[in-house]
């Protein structure tokens, strides 16, 4: 039944996905138990569409796990990691330890070594981040107590899995080779052997450690001038093309060193998260990471071995319950440590009760390394995807049974700013006019995002200590990242007029919240922009041409304040012809040629001034009528 | 003059009110009130570009103006002196042919700085904010209007919440009298600030 090729294989993949999501969606399910479930029906044990090869395409597929760790990466800015020290230390490591401790302690009940049963627990104590993150972020609670405790405890798991890839080798008990497990996340690695097979295992763990040290420093200071160079040719393939290379360059060299390429792109994305390329990053790899992320749901539903569980339903059903209980009870009683309210107590301890796709990779490397024996690792695997696929049903039957009985139901309108710093306003362009915008902003105590399509540019702002990244803000998913849906003003200061159109678009379109203020060139673009709709335009020209006349006048003797005056209201009546010709526009015979049209509005502007002088008499100051009346009294 | 709804135009100049305590809780208290308009110039005109057709107009829908600000070098701030400078124009406003805002009132919602003890004789300021705004009671009067003693707030600098809060129901108050003709002109009339005996001079019908 398989085996047809790429293409069928993407046929029922692509699918299940778009048949089975919309349905759980529709029943309230979220979409990963919708691709768990997909994968459980088109696999194996199920249709039968997808084979042995599923475990292949999990494998690749973890590469969005790759991806969201990169991006997760990108969101945290050291400082902002920095801040966070207190939960992920506190809670991420007390819930990492006590779990650990309890697992190993089990382990060696049931007559495992201790370095076996230690490798267990640690594995076991961490979470699936992927299914986690996803399944709080579309019920739109990663804002909630629980949902920042989560992310604090995953992030610590996260960083933990270093010095716990590092300690396996270190845990050997049995000498001999291990079967050929395949390094994280990388088909290539499956079949090259590594740089650091056969040394010594303080060896390996030094290469580790220098290959860290190479990804921070080569981020510091080698990719932002690299991204400049191919930001430069304003090819957005070739951006996207860099970026991805980046995550799989990165990926492969921690395969070649024995670490997970989750942590190499992750490390590289905190680096990167001060640059200016960020929001462009993060837009390029999150519908690839959104993808990947689905197939692999879809895999993991499709591995979940009923085959071991028909045959040892005990084994299996009993470590899943047992592990369960224990990740729940510890999890529960931290939140309650950590005066967490009930019901997001229930929250957290139900969304990280189960143990993620990190034990896939550390149990074959544990068994690459002669840790953990074969025949333990395949029932655990079987009982770490059974629970994963469990949260999601877990996590509804806590939302619709559990929560409404706790009682204290906390809103979930508190700010994610631990994560998000939105400002209120974007700058999109930075030029002579975005900049004059922008540094009048900051003098008053606003501190816009900007962004900007100019490399060379975004290089120098930057050095100035401006918030500004790079990317072409007429995407949709650049506006996103930069914060779009939270920001309150889009100022629209970009020269390329049909990119000004794309990004006004966009933003009408996606974020109907945002006001927008747009630069136009001239007369011709500001009609354009007042047919889309937009309110506050501004004719880029138009105050300083006033400025100069003014000036002109005052050298030719005219009073400063009268001038002054006239000014304005010639600015008012300009800016009233320019809407009401934006709109008489469009009655005119379709033949007129832009170029007609220009000359036209010309002529029915000079022909207004002519027949309607500018300067309004000022008749509180104008003295004739009073001379009229009382200055001839005395004649 | 004795309708029971007159239309109200309170003309708000305040060139801080960011950082004002008293006045922004004053005129917070007026949003919702039906037939009051709050007009707040220095919002309308950041830069004095009074638009004097629209301000001409806005007198001719309302039929009592109340000068609602602080009093800056005993008088008001700028603005409204540019306001009447220009608004106030011959031929619509007085002289033969100035007839336009005959018959309306003017007065004054003015905060000071000082207690009350200092705007009297031998006080610091030796004369009452009522004897202060003389400049404008005759511009009101060359303007054929009538000029009410003004609704007083003394001693802002010091005062409490509570205080700021009693005095902006004080000003609700005597604005809806003003609005229903509820207020005794007579005994109004008499007194150096409105506020002083809110009590006695609302409640009983105009004669």
């Amino acid at each position: 039944m398989h085996g047809q090729g790429f293409f069928f294989q993407a046929f029922v993949y692509l699918a299940a996905a778009v048949v089975a999501v919309p349905i759980a969606k529709r029943l309230g399910l979220g979409s990963v138990l919708g691709y768990l479930i997909a994968g459980m029906v088109i696999g194996p044990f199920g249709l039968g569409l997808i084979g042995e090869e599923g475990e292949d395409v999990m494998h690749f597929a973890e590469f969005g796990v790759v991806m969201m760790l990169f991006l997760i990466g990108l969101e945290l800015r050291p400082a902002l990691l920095w801040r966070m020290r207190g939960p992920i230390l506190g809670t991420g490591g007390l819930q990492v330890g006590v779990t650990t401790a309890i697992l190993t302690a089990i382990g060696m009940l049931f007559g495992l070594p201790w370095q076996t049963s230690l490798a267990v627990g640690m594995t076991l104590a961490l979470s699936s981040t992927a299914i986690v993150l996803q399944t709080l972020n579309e019920k739109n609670l990663m804002g909630t107590d629980a949902g920042q405790s989560s992310f604090a405890v995953l992030l610590f798991q996260d960083i933990a899995v270093i010095p716990m890839l590092a300690l396996m080798p270190l845990l050997a008990v049995h000498s001999g080779q291990g079967t050929a497990a395949d390094g994280y996340g990388s088909e290539a690695a499956k079949h090259a052997t590594t740089w650091v097979e056969g040394l010594p295992p303080w060896e390996q763990t030094l290469v580790v450690l220098l290959a860290v040290a190479a990804i921070v420093l080569a981020g510091r200071y080698l990719l932002r001038p690299v991204f400049r160079v191919i930001a430069s040719t304003r090819l957005r393939e070739l951006f996207t093309a860099a970026a991805l290379l980046l995550i799989i360059g990165i990926a492969l060299l921690m395969t070649q060193v024995g670490l997970s390429p989750a942590l190499g792109t992750f490390v590289a994305g905190v680096v990167l998260a001060n640059s200016e390329y960020r929001h462009e990053l993060e837009s390029e790899i999150d519908p690839f990471k959104g993808l990947l992320l689905a197939v692999f749901f879809i895999a993991v539903g499709a591995s979940v071995d009923f085959q071991l569980i028909q045959d040892r339903p005990q084994l299996i059903l009993g470590i899943v319950g047992g592990l369960m209980l224990v990740k729940f009870t510890v999890l529960f009683v931290l939140g309650r440590a950590f005066k967490m309210g009930l019901d997001q107590n229930f929250l957290f301890a139900f969304a990280l009760a189960q143990s993620g796709e990190f034990a896939f990779v550390l149990f074959s490397f544990a068994s690459q390394n002669s840790v953990i024996p074969n025949d333990i690792t395949a029932p655990l695997i079987a009982a770490v995807a059974v629970s994963m696929a469990l949260t999601p049903v877990l996590m509804l039957i806590n939302e619709k049974l559990i929560q409404p009985r706790s009682g204290t139901r906390e809103s979930v309108e508190r700010e994610p700013d631990e994560i998000h710093t939105t400002s209120a306003v974007i700058i999109a362009g930075f030029g002579r006019f975005g900049s004059i915008v922008g540094r009048f902003l900051r003098a008053n105590g606003v501190r816009p995002t900007v962004l900007e399509y100019d490399s060379d540019r975004v290089e120098l702002l930057r050095k100035l200590g401006l918030d500004v990244f790079y990317g072409d803000a007429s995407r949709k998913e650049l506006l996103e990242a930069a914060g779009a849906q939270d920001a309150r003003l889009l100022v629209v200061a970009m020269e390329n007029h049909s990119r000004v159109l794309a990004l006004i678009e966009t933003a009408q379109k996606h974020f109907p919240n945002l006001v927008i203020l747009a630069r136009a060139a001239g007369r011709p673009e500001a009609y354009e922009l007042q047919d889309l709709g937009v309110d506050h335009v501004y004719r880029e020209t138009l105050d300083t041409s006033l400025r100069t006349g003014m000036d002109a006048l005052r050298l030719l003797g005219r009073r400063a304040h009268q001038t002054y005056r006239s000014a304005r209201t010639f600015r008012v009546h300009d800016e009233e012809s320019v809407r009401d010709l934006g709109k008489m526009r469009h009655d005119r015979k379709a033949y007129f040629s832009a170029a007609r049209e220009r000359i036209q509005s010309l002529e029915e502007l000079l022909l207004t001034e002519v027949e309607g002088p500018v300067e309004e008499r000022d008749a509180g100051w104008d003295t004739d009528t009073l001379r009229q009346e009382f200055g001839s009294g005395a004649g | 003059m004795n309708d029971a709804a007159n239309r109200i135009l309170v003309l708000f100049a305040h060139p801080a009110l960011e950082k004002s305590r008293v006045n922004r809780v004053l005129i917070e208290g007026l949003a919702d009130l039906r037939g009051v308009t709050l007009h707040d110039l220095y919002e309308a005109y950041p830069d004095f570009g009074i638009d004097v057709g629209r301000e001409q107009r806005l007198l001719l829908d309302h039929d009592i103006i109340v000068f609602h600000h602080p009093m800056f070098w005993y008088s008001t701030p700028a603005i409204l002196k540019e306001w009447q400078d220009l608004v106030l124009a011959h031929g619509w406003a007085y002289g033969s042919d100035g007839t336009a805002l005959l018959g309306k009132r003017w007065l004054h919602a003015i905060t000071t700085g000082a207690r009350e003890v200092a705007y009297a004789a031998g006080g610091h300021n030796e004369y009452t904010v009522r004897e202060l705004l003389r400049p404008l009671e005759q511009t009101a009067r060359l303007c054929s209007m009538e000029f009410l003693p003004p609704f007083a707030v003394h001693g802002t600098l010091g005062m409490r919440p509570d205080e700021i809060r009693a005095h902006a129901a004080d000003y609700r108050r005597l604005l809806v009298a003003l609005r229903d003709g509820q207020l005794d002109l007579e005994r109004a009339r008499a007194v150096n600030r409105l506020n002083a005996e809110l009590d006695s001079i609302i409640g009983r019908r105009e004669a």
